[in-house]
């Protein structure tokens, strides 16, 4: 299964590559929140930017769910609606190498893209702010970046792929994927900052209690847990029969 | 490899209330070009989905090189290749990444992967445009590469589910070769849907006709022809008179005498001389300018069965 997914991973690899240059926004396009989360925000908070600013972290969560959004809705809607799905699975790939391969190839892509941005933004404080001593994130924030960006692009992904897979257009999918992300990037915020002050001083006060260490493992273990529903949910839909019917 | 390439029994396939495939019999010799024919709605594609295990069978079973269509799909899958109602490539990807898609999808080797690349882009005419967005092309190469993916990895099997369909006179002519060349070269067995009489006539040695999910006929296009019809003769010719067809028609070996455009077809009720009719015909002042001893097309075959259907 893992070369069957391998497979479908290079090919889906491939099509992202065409596609962002078929849209005429170049490597630029690509790049842009990149060059901004990675040169523009670290350039402005300094020596912060690996020490007490909250942007890496909150970035490292954000950013794969941008990224995975902007490839996961084309994986099954617009095979189907380019008439290639049937092929696909009259073809000796396995329908679990078919789904983790297309997954894989969203979360590898948002996955990398958000960790070269950290990088980056890592180079940019050290040239411009380094003042001859190298900048590092701490061990234990640069590990619940790697962590938490993995398993966000996961979350991400998660969805995308049960959206997809019910989706007759691709539009469709994207649509949905929009108020999926806007969701989970703005809601949290708003739904939060719309409590009562005395609501969340209460939900606050234990996270404050518990230490940025001990939060972060309760948000990687609860993203887990919703990852691998997910995937369980994505692998049931996943049914040559039904999608040949769909 | 077993000697029976598929074999169906009462195999049947419901949509709630429609019933697309109605236990439908059959064999399929292994080796042989195999036309399955029908109008359009007749059940073709289905049965072709249910033979690859991407729909269950409401009842009966099916095998498959010897594999059951139910719980051995996989197999069945990875020895068989095919062309289905759509081409399926990838538009963004040039013709050569789609097959190269396709070969690791086979697992073949990288190094078997170039070599088949290239040998079946070659014998399709399409090596010197290998690397073209397939997305530029027209309808008739497409389907020539889709041709060329399904045999990429010489399967046993290939299944093609109206290979013509949609195409230009000249394209289809074009993958009609294509497909005439596959078959001779190659030792596999073709199973072939099509609604075109002359394609399946040209490419298939043996043929079912089916209507409605059901099977009408099974043989040789000969043996479907006998069933048709008897042996014809056709006379090319002027001043076909009256007369002349009258004393045709009473002769006992005409069945029936029709004149269309100079041009006369003579069904006859068995073989016989065809000497004495000529003479008859010249004798009442035909003037005959050339006689061929005919069958009936497959398009008539065809014609029929659906009549008696009906």
């Amino acid at each position: 299964m893992i070369a069957d997914a391998l497979t479908v991973a290079w090919k889906e690899l491939r099509e992202f590559s065409i596609r962002q240059r078929g849209l005429g926004r170049g490597l630029l396009g690509t790049l842009m929140i990149p060059l901004v989360l990675g040169i523009f925000l670290p350039w402005q908070e300094g020596q912060r930017w690996v020490s007490t600013s909250p942007f890496p972290l909150v970035f490292s969560v954000w950013m794969p769910l941008l990224f995975v959004s902007s490839v996961i809705a084309d994986s099954f809607a617009d095979e189907r609606e380019r008439h290639t799905l049937e092929t696909l699975l009259a073809s000796r790939l396995s329908e679990g190498g078919i789904l983790f391969g297309k997954l894989a190839a969203a979360v590898g892509y948002a996955w990398g893209m958000t960790l070269f941005s950290l990088l980056l933004g890592l180079v940019t404080v050290n040239l411009i702010h380094g003042r001859g001593e190298l900048l590092l994130y701490p061990a234990e924030m640069a590990g619940s970046m790697v962590l938490l960006s993995l398993l966000g692009a996961g979350l991400m992904g998660g969805i995308g792929v049960l959206v997809s897979l019910r989706s007759p257009t691709v539009r469709q999918a994207q649509q949905v994927m929009y108020v999926v992300s806007m969701a989970l990037l703005f809601g949290v915020v708003y739904a939060f900052r719309a409590l009562p002050l005395a609501w969340r001083e209460a939900l606050l006060q234990p996270l404050l209690a518990a230490g940025v260490e001990r939060v972060v493992l309760a948000a990687a273990a609860a993203l887990l847990l919703l990852d691998g529903g997910l995937l369980a949910a994505a692998m049931a839909r996943f049914r040559r029969a039904r999608l040949i019917l769909d | 490899m077993t000697m029976t390439a598929i074999r169906m029994e009462n195999l049947r396939r419901d949509f709630g209330a429609v019933r697309a495939v109605d236990g439908l019999t059959l064999e399929v010799p292994a080796g042989t070009v195999f036309g399955f024919l029908g109008p359009n709605g007749a059940g073709k594609t289905t049965t072709i989905r249910l033979l690859l295990g991407l729909l269950e069978p409401t009842a009966g079973q099916a095998t498959v090189l010897g594999f059951d269509t139910r719980t051995q799909a996989a197999e069945i899958r990875e020895r068989t290749g095919a062309l289905l109602e759509h081409a399926g490539l990838y538009e963004q990807l040039s013709a050569e990444e789609n097959l190269e898609f396709y070969g690791r999808a086979w697992r073949l080797s990288a190094v078997e992967r170039q070599g088949r690349v290239r040998e079946v882009l070659t014998e399709m005419g399409l090596w010197e445009r290998r690397k073209e967005r397939v997305g530029n092309w027209s309808r008739g190469m497409r389907q020539k590469l889709a041709l060329a993916r399904a045999q990429l990895h010489r399967p046993a099997l290939l299944l093609l589910d109206e290979p013509t369909a949609g195409l230009d006179v000249m394209a289809a002519v074009a993958v009609r070769d294509d497909l005439a060349a596959l078959a001779s070269r190659q030792g596999s067995t073709i199973f072939l849907t099509t609604h075109n009489m002359a394609e399946a006539e040209r490419l298939c040695q043996q043929v079912a006709v089916i209507r409605a999910g059901k099977l009408l006929a099974v043989g040789t296009p000969d043996a479907l022809r006998a069933h048709a019809g008897g042996p014809r003769v056709e006379i090319i010719g002027r001043g076909f008179s009256e007369t002349a067809l009258s004393r045709l028609r009473a002769q006992p070996v005409v069945a029936a005498a029709e004149v269309q455009n100079d041009h006369l077809t003579i069904d006859l009720r068995a073989e016989s001389d065809t000497a004495p009719l000529v003479s008859l015909l010249v004798g009442a002042g035909v003037q005959v300018e050339e006689v061929r001893r005919g069958k009936a097309s497959l398009e008539e075959v065809f014609l029929t069965l659906m009549e008696e259907e009906k």
